[in-house]
């Protein structure tokens, strides 16, 4: 491959366009409400009414706005379509001809949900056919990598990620270019890079739709850093949950390698990388990256205690690179816009954009790209459209398990690394579940700290004894059989687990009840029983 | 080898680089409370009991894993790590069904020792009475779950001193066995060598000897450090 092939491709591309194109959501969210029927009823209509030579329908990624699927969109006319069926399809293409009335449901595209946006990682998200990447070349894919390649050596590409200041996406928000740079520099005899996609956090959906919708633009980042550190070879590690994004992974490993993307000699340079997928069993642990590491290589999937880090010692001992789905898809819009591009987002020590899934008691359900900076407020009224008709909110739950409940009395605070700790939650990987006022924010805890036992591997004695007993303590205050002796017991608990157990995942399990117990104390003391 | 200089409760101590917080205290007779740490096996750092302060981190450090360094001042005896110990004990003792005065290691028990030795007065957790079984079916040798703590050293030894990996964990939290083979009684376990590691490395009574009445069951280890010694001379 060279990059006139590349640049051909696109050109071939443009030219066999059709005047007006329907695209059709096919992500996991639509495709749960019959999106796949749609698209068969809209391509059955284009052909009835011969206007093949004029429409095409195309199969995309996902839109955002998941609530209201399936979604079609039509352009260049930017028309948006909700709640389509497969009975009123046919009418979007009507309505195209002026042959008969609209039957499907109107969505306006101006909405906040959609200008209120700055679109990054989700740039192709609705646009492209995640299938083909022939698409993906079209919309500027692998000319980052072209760019690398020829153009920089790999710690001038490392200095760009730095620059950028893009920071991991996965949750804790290590500076990526300081990862890479501690990876290159480590000695080994090989060095892997490792993409984790083992998205677990109840309500939080952004790495699978990045992985279904644009699965080009991760292995395009994976492969730019196996060149900025010196790795020839990926692994792709996905949850068993997500077989869509397994599947389309797939599909995009097949074809780059088709397309001398990915393999040996890549664009003519000396460069090789190879990229496998590795399929999660269904523990949440195994997002933490030393237990994905012993996953990848057969083993029991177990954390194990750092030092030594993965950038020193990896999978099967080498040096290895883990960085989140969103945080590869970031960095080839960095390499072909420019890291101060990129660093014109955002606040001054959390630059860029974030994907958030906003999901719970709120209008507009579904996936936002938003600036670092922005203020819960804003997310939530704005871009979220606020609590359904009659409903009050109360808090905004991120970073799933392992975060807090920031109240709404704190959502002008803004969304970035510092200030979602301070306020005793965590930006995470960017679950985002609202509630209102008719949420019980003990049985919140309580839902948390469930999932946080169940989820124990069950290694060290505190996470694994001790979200079993703060689970009981929490129904215990939740059936009313509680003292006051029992919420200082828990709070004791609270701050064992924290403090002594071996990995992320027990240090932050606590994280929910903390947080409850911090703004809403007073729905515990209600429900406690007068000592005695 | 470079020696390290570092003070362990205010005491001074000499230490090669290779050594750990643990190795270094033992060597100069400060005792660090473990359990599932055991010369001669590799240290997963899953008890937690051995944590311990270090100036400037604040983080609690697992002593079983972490280096020795130029300087570093290490407490292990402050009131904050004896309370959480004892809370480690206590979840312990909630955990399974421990009853000492039936138990075949009742006076031989790690577990029993550590609780004596923190001064665990009782519990304060919900007891969880879980339903655990026992095994019999090996000719020599008894697993009783109930007694079982997870710390792993029976797989640790039959993995890398015995070479047969007959032990692993099953499950996940604490619902989490450990197992042999995969997961079918032990008397028809076609690995295990019927060596008997496993059951002298047990802290607890869960891995004991047919034939054991009540506080009979004493643990033999004097072999393993010998053994660790002898693997590493022959590599």
């Amino acid at each position: 491959m060279l990059l006139e092939e590349l640049i051909g491709i696109a050109e071939k591309q443009r030219e066999v366009r059709k005047q007006i194109c329907v695209r059709c959501c096919m992500s996991a969210g639509c495709m749960s409400s019959q999106s796949a029927e749609v698209k068969t009823a809209l391509e059955k209509a284009v052909a009835e009414r011969q206007m093949g030579d004029l429409i095409e329908v195309r199969r995309v990624g996902c839109m955002g706005l998941c609530g209201p699927g399936p979604l079609v969109s039509v352009e260049p006319n930017s028309l948006l379509y909700e709640h389509v069926t497969p009975e009123n399809a046919g009418s979007i293409i009507d309505a195209l001809t002026s042959a008969g009335p609209i039957k499907a449901e109107r969505c306006d595209p101006q909405h906040p949900f959609f200008t209120r946006q700055t679109l990054v990682v989700r740039a192709n998200g609705g646009r492209i056919d995640p299938e083909r990447i022939e698409d993906y070349i079209e919309a500027g894919g692998y000319r980052a990598l072209h760019h690398v390649l020829t153009e920089m050596q790999p710690p001038q590409a490392i200095e760009a990620i730095i620059k950028s200041g893009l920071r991991g996406r996965g949750g804790a928000g290590y500076p990526t270019g300081l990862k890479w740079a501690t990876v290159a520099k480590s000695v080994g005899k090989q060095k892997f890079v490792v993409c984790n996609g083992d998205e677990g956090d109840p309500g939080a959906f952004m790495d699978r739709s990045v992985l279904e919708s644009d699965p080009h633009s991760v292995i395009e980042g994976m492969a730019i850093a196996g060149y900025a550190i010196g790795a020839d070879q990926g692994f792709i590690y996905v949850r068993a949950e997500y077989p869509l994004a397994i599947s389309r992974l797939q599909v995009a490993i097949r074809q780059a390698k088709q397309h001398g993307l990915i393999g040996s000699a890549i664009f003519e340079s000396t460069f090789n990388f190879n990229v496998d997928i590795r399929i999660g069993a269904g523990a949440f642990v195994c997002g933490e990256e030393t237990a994905l590491m012993a996953s990848i290589e057969g083993k029991r999937g177990q954390p194990r205690p750092r030092p030594p880090f993965p950038a020193e010692s990896g999978l099967w001992g080498f040096p290895t690179l883990i960085n989140n789905v969103e945080t590869f898809a970031n960095i080839a819009p960095i390499i072909n816009r420019g890291p101060e591009w990129y660093a014109g987002f955002g606040t001054e020590k959390s630059k860029g954009t974030k994907v958030f899934a906003l999901t719970g008691k709120i209008q507009n359900t579904g996936l936002i790209e938003v600036p670092m900076g922005i203020t819960i407020r804003e997310i939530v009224e704005e871009l979220g459209g606020g609590a359904p008709e009659g409903a009050k909110l109360k808090a905004v739950q991120t970073g799933g398990p392992s975060g807090g409940c920031i109240p709404a009395e704190h959502f002008d605070a803004s969304i970035d690394y510092e200030s979602l700790t301070q306020l005793g939650s965590i930006m995470g990987s960017g679950g985002m579940v609202v509630m209102d006022d008719q949420t019980n924010m003990v049985e919140v805890a309580r839902f948390y700290m469930q999932f946080c036992m169940e989820e124990s591997c069950g290694k060290c004695v505190p996470c694994r004894a001790g979200t079993v007993q703060m689970y009981h303590l929490l129904a215990k205050i939740a059936a009313r059989q509680a003292t006051m002796k029992d919420l200082e017991l828990l709070e004791e608990l609270c701050d064992l687990v924290k403090n002594t157990s071996l990995c992320g995942l027990g240090q932050t399990a606590p994280n929910p009840v903390l947080s409850t117990l911090r703004y809403f104390r007073n729905e515990y003391l209600e429900l406690l029983q007068p000592a005695g | 080898m470079a020696v390290k200089t570092l003070t362990i409760d205010g005491k001074h101590v000499g230490a090669e680089e290779s050594e750990t917080i643990l190795e270094a205290a033992t060597d100069a007779g400060i005792n660090i409370p473990t359990l599932c740490h055991l010369d001669g096996l590799t240290n997963v750092a899953a008890c937690r009991l051995c944590l311990v302060e270090v100036a400037g981190t604040k983080k609690l450090l697992p002593s079983c894993v972490t280096k020795v360094a130029e300087g570093m001042e290490v407490k292990t005896d402050t009131e904050r790590l004896r309370k959480y110990r004892l809370m480690i004990l206590e979840l312990l003792f909630a955990e399974r069904n421990h009853v000492c005065s039936v138990c075949v290691s009742n006076g031989h028990c790690e577990l029993q020792s550590r609780a004596h030795q923190l001064g665990m007065m009782h519990v304060r957790f919900q007891y969880l009475y879980p339903n655990a079984l026992v095994d019999a079916s090996h000719e020599r040798f008894v697993v009783d779950h109930n007694r079982c703590i997870l710390c792993t050293r029976c797989v640790r030894v039959c993995d890398e001193i015995e070479g047969a990996h007959t032990w692993d964990v099953m499950g996940r939290g604490t619902a989490s066995r450990v197992i042999t083979d995969l997961n079918q009684p032990w008397g028809t376990s076609e690995s295990c060598t019927s060596c008997g590691k496993c059951v002298h490395v047990c802290p607890t009574g869960a891995l004991f000897e047919k034939g054991r009445s009540v506080a009979e069951m004493a643990k033999r280890r004097e072999f393993l450090p010998y053994l660790a010694m002898m693997r590493e001379g022959a590599r």
